[in-house]
């Protein structure tokens, strides 16, 4: 028990109980049905990219172009459906999606893996690349009309009820879609093969390779994975938002990946958990929506969220950092 | 006569054009523990990657198991049941235990998903194999050297190996951890497993191996029975030279103010009540066993972790050493106990690394570096300390362990130093570089200054120290002086244990 409450994922959890009761004491309407619903609503595309970035930060790499993969994979999947007028089943439009967004990342592993070069250097050039791409040979307008079954979607919530306000409360699908894919990725570190390799490649690579893995595989899977998640989250945040703007979640990955660190993965790879991802998301996405509940201007906001961000990171830090500093006794 | 486990006949290995091995033949026979001395840049490593496969020898002839290679890849050879610890032990260290041990034979099974439970069945009986016992659930990390070491041997004999290669095993390990290592090589023994070890540790050839070979600029200078050797003839093989060990020995002065005196140091928690005086001169030995506090007094005096009680005085006159800082001021230089990661810039060049302490004394009046004085500096102290480099832009990684060890010392020296603080100042050095620095120890003490080396190598201690304090759990317990017998010495030592 004591050893349960030492991990950082207890740590941000009390963090962001005290933080959320802190918010609720000064604003009540934060623990509101309607809000909650809202912000589990609010995690789920920040969420479904954390737990690509969770895989690359394990295997000790850092990529920044998921949202430009995600943005891609949403435009194009928006441009062709509007083009084909489709109004078949939704699944569809997501292995559309998710589909561009695997072909995308098969090209980031192919450039990472082939040329052996760091992730944080692939994906900066990849970044531009895609998106550019987008608003170069695509379109650069706005799609509002969505296809059919992305509409009918963006419709798709659960406990629906009305308050005393006259506002509906709802939890939307998503929720649960980001769920399943936290759910898969889990399973996928802790009980296959490849998923403890992505562990051994964070852990040491020279010994990754000695131990039998293939290095490539593990790379090639990581940034397939993180591109289906991406063109996944693409197309929910386009259902989200009813439309499909080119110009969107590109800027975003700063906060995708801080949400990652909060949770308890470390930038120098091999440690990381999904349920530590899940808690930082919520975290972070408390953090952003309950300062417009408490009243804080706009510009704060940016100032506040970064400070707390900080801080959160750094008080674990300052333990370790004790226990290396003070004398240790050691055992004769 | 047995069928030799591994023969390798008249290897050649050439790295552009200079022989890393010449002429070299080996065979083990199974069961047997062979110790392969040498010193560093010998080629015992580029013997064992051969016999790995992970070399390909230009010439000669690789035999295993009665089966001749032409052609060996890293893999055959583990078929072979060869199995190589490197230094660096290759574990994964945010995993825990288990999967470093079982993750292996997983991968080796073709499997697509993890079975957990199998994987600490086999983790399990693989520790339960070498007799030790370490919680199968910690992350390695959070493990002693020794205990990663062990399993890295435990996770080697999981894939039936005949021949187990360990790459200098005790460097990083105290005496009763190197004691428990050489019983879990005699357990290995009595399966039939084969050891070959690797060492310049001289006390540990002659008490662990069965047979001994000696390489020396890539050839092998010796072989035979361990018994037919002593310290001495391995010390001559090695190195080519007739090394004898004099002593060190100082006549004191008795009106002289010692150039250190400590009074009554202490320090909450790790050591108090340390009192000694240091001559200019003078050199003296602080040892006890690991955790004994040695090494807080030194990082105490060099103003790392400063004393809560107590007092220290240079040339008669108090000092407050509170910070590395005031430290430097007053002349205190501190060799710590692993110079590769607190002692050098390894990635800056010789150069810089010697006149990383003093660039407040080469500016010039624009407040800019002066390079013709630094450079001077640089290239008085290389050839004072003969570090054998091509050119003093060389990064000090490129440098033999021994070298690195002197550009640590000529750094010190260029700060005009004059109390020296060693700590474990040749551990990981071999025969002939730790003879030089000792050598160079005692020039820095005849030319004044005054020199503490803390260590538990004994033999070291005792032989370059005119005084050696014992300490235990934070104490001082014991002073030797002059002529005191190294055996009374030792003893105590291992009755502390």
């Amino acid at each position: 028990m004591r050893k349960l409450l030492k991990t950082h994922e207890s740590y941000i959890a009390v963090i962001l109980i005290v933080f959320s009761l802190i918010v609720g004491i000064i604003n009540p309407k934060f623990f509101s049905i309607g809000n909650l619903f809202g912000l589990l609503k609010s995690t789920v595309v920040t969420g479904i990219f954390a737990l690509g970035v969770l895989l690359v930060l394990i295997s000790g790499e850092i990529d920044i172009s998921f949202p430009a993969i995600g943005v891609v994979s949403m435009y194009i999947t928006g441009t062709v459906f509007e083009a084909i007028d489709f109004s078949g089943p939704t699944i569809l439009a997501f292995l559309f999606s998710g589909g561009i967004g695997v072909l995308l990342g098969l090209i980031n592993a192919a450039v990472i893996s082939t040329f052996r070069l760091p992730t944080l250097i692939v994906s900066l050039g990849t970044l531009s690349a895609y998106s550019g791409f987008v608003l170069t040979f695509i379109d650069t307008r706005i799609i509002n009309r969505l296809s059919e079954p992305v509409v009918v979607y963006s419709k798709l919530a659960f406990f629906r009820r009305t308050m005393e306000s006259g506002q509906i409360a709802e939890l939307h699908f998503s929720f649960f879609v980001y769920l399943a894919l936290a759910a898969l990725t889990a399973l996928i570190l802790r009980y296959t093969i490849i998923g403890r390799g992505v562990y051994a490649l964070g852990g040491d690579r020279q010994a990754t390779k000695r131990a039998g893995f293939s290095i490539k595989k593990i790379e090639y899977f990581i940034y397939c994975y993180v591109g289906l998640l991406a063109g996944l989250a693409g197309i929910i945040h386009s259902a989200h938002v009813r439309n499909a703007n080119p110009f969107d979640l590109v800027g975003g990955e700063l906060n995708v990946i801080a949400a990652t660190v909060l949770g308890g993965a470390i930038i120098g790879g091999g440690r990381g958990t999904v349920h530590g991802t899940l808690l930082g998301v919520m975290l972070i996405t408390v953090i952003n929506n309950s300062l417009i509940l408490m009243g804080i201007p706009s510009y704060w906001q940016r100032f506040t969220t970064g400070f707390v961000l900080l801080i959160a990171v750094a008080i674990p830090q300052i333990g370790s950092v004790k226990s290396i500093r003070t004398p240790r006794r050691v055992r004769s | 006569m047995i069928a030799p486990l591994v023969e390798v006949k008249n290897i050649h290995k050439r790295f552009s054009g200079v022989y890393a091995l010449s002429d070299v033949s080996l065979s083990i026979a199974p069961g047997e523990i062979r110790c392969l001395a040498g010193e560093n840049g010998c080629g015992k490593s580029s013997l064992i990657k051969t016999i790995a496969g992970v070399y390909q020898p230009d010439e000669g002839q690789i035999i295993l198991n009665g089966q001749m290679y032409d052609n060996l890849r890293p893999i055959d050879a583990i078929h072979e049941g060869i199995q190589v610890i490197y230094q660096d032990f290759s574990l994964f260290p945010n995993l825990t235990v288990a999967e470093n041990l079982a993750i292996n034979s997983q991968l080796e099974q073709g499997r697509k998903l993890v079975n957990w439970a199998d994987m600490e069945r086999t983790a399990q009986s693989a520790l339960a194999h070498i007799k030790v016992d370490i919680p199968l659930r910690s992350r390695v990390e959070t493990l002693s050297v020794a205990n990663r070491q062990l399993v890295a041997i435990a996770r080697a004999l999981l894939h039936n190996a005949k021949l187990v290669i360990m790459d200098e095993p005790t460097t990083a390990l105290t005496h009763n951890e190197v004691d428990s290592l050489f019983e879990v090589i005699s357990e290995l023994k009595s399966e039939g497993i084969a050891t070959l070890f690797v060492s310049h540790k001289l006390r540990e050839v002659l008490d662990i191996s069965e047979k001994l070979t000696i390489l020396r600029n890539g050839r092998k200078v010796s072989e035979g029975e361990t018994n037919e050797y002593d310290e001495a003839s391995i010390t001559y093989h090695m190195t080519g030279r007739h090394i004898s060990g004099n002593q060190f020995t100082f006549d004191a002065t008795d009106d002289e103010i010692p150039l250190l005196s400590v009074d009554k140091l202490g320090r909450e928690g790790a050591f108090e009540n340390v009192s000694f005086n240091l001559s200019s001169g003078e050199i003296i030995g602080i040892t006890g066993l690991l955790g004994s506090g040695r090494t807080e007094v030194a990082l105490t005096l060099f103003g790392i972790h400063p004393a809560n009680s107590g007092r220290m005085l240079i040339d008669g006159r108090e000092v407050l050493i509170d910070s590395v800082d005031a430290a430097l001021k007053a002349g205190i230089a501190y060799v710590p106990e692993d110079r590769l990661i607190e002692g050098l810039f390894l990635e800056r060049s010789i150069g810089d690394n010697i006149i990383v302490s003093i660039l407040d004394r080469i500016k010039d009046r624009m407040k800019f570096i002066d390079f013709k004085k630094a450079s001077s500096i640089i290239e008085t102290w290389i050839d004072t300390l003969k570090i054998a480099t091509p050119n003093s832009e060389n990064p000090a990684q490129s440098l033999s362990g021994g070298n690195q060890q002197r550009v640590v010392l000529a750094k010190w020296l260029a700060a005009e130093s004059r109390i020296f603080i060693l700590n474990g100042p040749t551990v990981g050095v071999d025969v002939g570089s730790k003879l030089e620095i000792h050598t160079r120890l005692r020039e820095l003490a005849s030319n004044g200054a005054g020199i503490i080396i803390m260590s538990d190598d004994m033999p070291e201690v005792v032989q370059n120290c005119n005084r050696v304090f014992v300490m235990h759990k934070g104490q001082i317990i014991r002073e030797y002086k002059d002529d005191f017998v190294e055996d009374q010495l030792i003893s105590e030592i291992e009755n502390l244990k």
